[in-house]
């Protein structure tokens, strides 16, 4: 691979956009494919497969044997509330792959200083999320306890049809959530995505624990997610 | 992205190794049958010392990728190497879980 291609991918992989490397297997020479540009016409059906396989795959065009490999955006975390829990989770979410962004209105929690090389917007949730909208490669992770800044963001990912809505806060907590969803008219069957006490049952009792507990609970619901956005659960 | 995500991002590791000045293998899984540890598309990154990241096998067989890519680096001509169980193949080294992988193992130019 010639280091300019090298080059065209990684900011394509940095930038969440969709790509697809195509290497000719006899001559080594590979080309990449951005998701929307125009494509070889010759290609064209194996690099769209790709894309909405989310597969590499090997391939035989006319004569010749190529390897397709495809790069999605990495599923991204949304984390609403700067807490201890967040700490934690920002510091494991990229070592398993995950992009992660956090967003807390109260500037006293959301320092620079509690998160060095996150990605920390100081605002409220109502102000931020209509410029970069939930979608269906977002995990969102309500942690603040507090329904002035949650409930938006979670009718916000449910409508986006995020692969993961969790929140924390206690079964009371929750039922009391769910009754104010209800008021405002959210459906059942979405409030039922709901993952609440969040993350998976493995008596987390630390901040860090419990981010693995979370962490761990957005790797299922992205392995076993419904087809439709990118590819297979695999 | 942070800088913990590109420790384990061959890709990237392979653009900034080549920045550095630094020699440059690039390994990538393109098929698997059986039981292979690592999927399809997976990557390992090689330079012209032996230093690696990434993995196309869970630790299997990248010892044997990484010395046929000091060869790739030497003459810039890609290579596809085959590894299945030990005892079956050429190879002195196999994989433990009885599957096959093929690994396109190429230079890094420009």
């Amino acid at each position: 691979m010639d280091i300019a291609t090298l080059q065209r991918l990684n900011s394509a992989r940095a930038a969440r956009q969709a790509s697809v490397a195509v290497t000719d297997l006899a001559t080594g020479r590979t080309q990449t494919f951005l998701e929307g540009e125009p494509l070889t016409s010759e290609w064209d059906a194996a690099i769209s497969d790709a894309l909405r396989s989310g597969r590499p795959t090997l391939s035989v065009v006319g004569e010749r044997s190529l390897f397709i490999n495809v790069h999605l955006p990495p599923p991204r975390i949304v984390v609403i509330g700067a807490v201890h829990i967040s700490q934690a989770l920002a510091q494991l979410a990229p070592v398993a792959g995950f992009d992660l962004s956090i967003i807390d209105p109260r500037t006293a929690f959301a320092t620079g200083e509690r998160f060095r090389g996150v990605e920390l917007i100081a605002d409220w949730p109502e102000d931020v999320l209509p410029g970069r909208p939930l979608d269906r490669y977002t995990a969102l992770a309500a942690l603040t306890h507090d329904p002035k800044i949650d409930d938006f963001p979670i009718r916000a990912a449910l409508e986006g049809g995020c692969f993961y809505v969790g929140a924390l806060g206690s079964r009371k907590t929750h039922a009391a959530r769910m009754e104010r969803l209800r008021l405002a008219g959210v459906a059942a069957e979405d409030i039922g995505r709901i993952r609440a006490p969040i993350g998976l049952d493995i008596g987390a009792a630390s901040p860090a624990e419990i981010a693995v507990a979370i962490l761990a609970e957005i790797v299922a619901a992205l392995r076993n997610r419904e087809l439709g956005w990118g590819g297979e659960a695999s | 992205m942070t800088s913990e995500a590109n420790i384990l991002d061959p890709l990237q590791i392979a653009e900034t190794w080549h920045r550095q000045g630094r020699t440059v293998a690039l390994a990538t899984v393109i098929e698997t049958w059986g039981s292979a540890p690592r999927p399809v598309g997976s990557h390992l990154v090689i330079d012209g010392e032996g230093n690696f990241q990434g993995s196309v096998s869970g630790g299997c067989v990248e010892g044997a990728v990484i010395a046929e890519a000091a060869d790739v680096i030497q003459s810039g001509a890609p290579k596809i190497l085959e590894f299945g169980v030990a005892d079956e193949t050429a190879w002195r080294v196999g994989l433990s879980c009885g599957g096959r992988i093929r690994v396109y193992l190429e230079r890094v130019d420009g």
